[in-house]
């Protein structure tokens, strides 16, 4: 239980968390993103796409770390280019890459609270927003551990509470299931669910099943472009038996891919 | 600002009339949530059923705290201030600049008639830390902190302040031994450090060291020690010259300050 700021209670004045316009974003030279449409509000969306869609360039560039190369980005309202002013965009993201690289000396606790005071919390406010992040992803037990005596999955666990510690009105999360357990993935889904309540959440992954379960809405990108959006359940009635996969999501992601790789060819 | 509630209003709230119409009830609760003595007035009128519902919860809540986990103990201050000033990945850098540091003064010591090889090398001792510090593959958590809205310059000035605070008093300590100026010494040290956060901003802070500590070895190293004699440019008159590049240079670079906000000048 925490109280609630007014920040939070405020009305937004923007239409959309996420919005981009034909967006460009370079991985070294090669165009990763190229012209990239997407506007995406309160909620939990799962980005899929086969390796190398642009997934992972697309984050860091919505995380702010690369600037993007052409077209317009803008995220809670405030522009996002070469000039402007990031740190009231940054105050309200959460970020976990995909390899997040970390301190091993740290303990999750310190870890956590040095990434809190990062984002330039109130100082008061940090030990509980920590000790609450921390209770969020399960890790309680080992809150004073050492990173680099953790498991791959506790890891992981580490790197989301760090994401969701400063309450971010924007979070978003590469690959946050690698490595966990069945019983954590269905404990995540859960915390996703409450997130996407308040906040735009933004789940990047391999694994078709999470985003069918835990997301409010699909988006499908392949070779930096957007290809496909809708519900899970639209989703799921794209493939009928013919299509690969082992679930009807698993299906309609396949068929939706196969159907654009087949429009691209022509 | 509200006027408060009267007792009687008070005690209908507290034993929940409903004669009291709901528009009174949020008066009250919103009055209440911030007048302490109002609070205290409540507490005066609340029901023995209020009260043994609360005595119930204080039971439960008591019950809970016991069998929870026990609350960790808080970090130390003194590691969350080295984890917000000095990244580990900086202390083989600045071991290797004490060693270079001390091998130029034993050096100096050895071999007489040849110009101060301290003094020549003390500009470029603080450079191989600056570049390390806000280099991305030196940190690890660079990803995660680039997102952040403290990385940027504030985040290369504590670093740099940090390699300076281990530069600095090394130089002294070695320069002392010299017998030279320790302005000549130090002030060198502070434009160079100034002069690559600037470049930084430019080319990234990695190149602008490389290309310092290159300028500065082809350009006055060689030459002087070829020479066996030391430049205009470290003699006594020119310390004026160095402290007013130092300011110059400063004032620059946190003019540039916008230039670090990206990962792309991060190496």
């Amino acid at each position: 239980m925490r109280a609630v700021s007014a920040v939070e209670t405020t009305a937004t004045t923007y239409p959309w968390t996420i919005h981009a316009e034909a967006l460009q974003v370079r991985a070294g030279r090669h165009l990763a993103v190229n012209g990239l449409d997407l506007a995406l509000g309160t909620g939990v969306h799962g980005l899929l796409g086969p390796n190398g869609a642009g997934k992972t360039t697309l984050m860091r560039a919505l995380a702010t770390v690369v600037a993007p190369a052409g077209g317009r980005l803008t995220l809670l309202g405030h522009p996002v280019n070469g000039r402007a002013e990031l740190r009231p965009v940054r105050r309200d993201l959460g970020y976990l890459p995909q390899h997040f690289g970390y301190y091993p000396r740290f303990t999750v606790r310190e870890f956590v609270g040095y990434m809190a005071w990062l984002k330039e919390m109130p100082r008061s406010a940090i030990p509980a927003a920590v000790q609450r992040a921390i209770d969020r992803v399960g890790l309680t037990a080992r809150a004073d551990a050492r990173l680099k005596t953790l498991s791959g999955g506790m890891l992981r666990r580490a790197g989301i509470a760090q994401a969701i510690v400063n309450d971010p009105r924007l979070l978003l999360l590469d690959e946050p299931t690698v490595g966990l357990d069945p019983e954590q993935r269905l404990d995540f889904r859960e915390l996703l669910r409450d997130l996407g309540t308040d906040s735009c959440v933004l789940v990047s992954t391999h694994l078709v099943e999470d985003v069918a379960a835990a997301c409010t809405d699909v988006v499908l990108v392949n070779e930096g472009r957007l290809v496909w959006r809708g519900t899970p359940e639209v989703l799921a009635a794209q493939g009928d038996a013919g299509h690969a996969g082992d679930s009807p999501a698993e299906r309609g992601y396949s068929a939706l891919l196969r159907q654009h790789r087949a429009e691209a060819a022509r | 600002m509200t006027t408060h509630p009267s007792l009687s209003q008070i005690e209908r709230y507290a034993a929940g009339d409903p004669e009291l119409d709901e528009p009174s009830v949020w008066a009250i609760e919103v009055h209440l949530e911030d007048c302490a003595d109002c609070r205290a007035r409540l507490a005066g009128s609340t029901t023995g059923a209020s009260r043994a519902v609360i005595d119930q919860v204080a039971l439960v809540l008591d019950r809970e705290i016991a069998t929870a986990a026990v609350p960790v103990g808080r970090s130390r201050p003194w590691s969350v201030l080295r984890h917000r000033w000095f990244v580990g990945t900086l202390l083989p850098w600045l071991a290797m600049t004490g060693t270079v540091l001390a091998c130029a003064a034993v050096l100096g010591a050895l071999w007489v008639g040849t110009p101060s090889l301290v003094l020549l090398i003390a500009p470029l001792a603080p450079l191989p830390g600056v570049a390390v510090a806000w280099h991305r593959r030196a940190d690890p958590a660079w990803e995660l902190i680039a997102a952040t809205p403290a990385s940027g310059l504030t985040m290369l000035l504590r670093r740099t302040a940090a390699v300076l605070a281990f530069v600095i008093p090394a130089l002294a300590v070695v320069g002392a031994g010299t017998g030279m100026s320790l302005a000549l010494m130090l002030l060198p040290c502070l434009a160079f450090t100034a002069a690559t956060l600037l470049l930084g901003t430019l080319v990234g802070v990695r190149h602008a060291a490389i290309g310092l500590v290159t300028v500065w070895t082809l350009a006055v190293v060689a030459p002087s020690l070829v020479a066996a004699r030391l430049p205009v440019l470290l003699s006594a008159q020119s310390a004026p010259s160095w402290a007013l590049a130092t300011v110059v240079l400063t004032i620059m670079a946190l003019l540039r300050a916008n230039g670090f906000r990206r990962l792309s000048h991060h190496g």
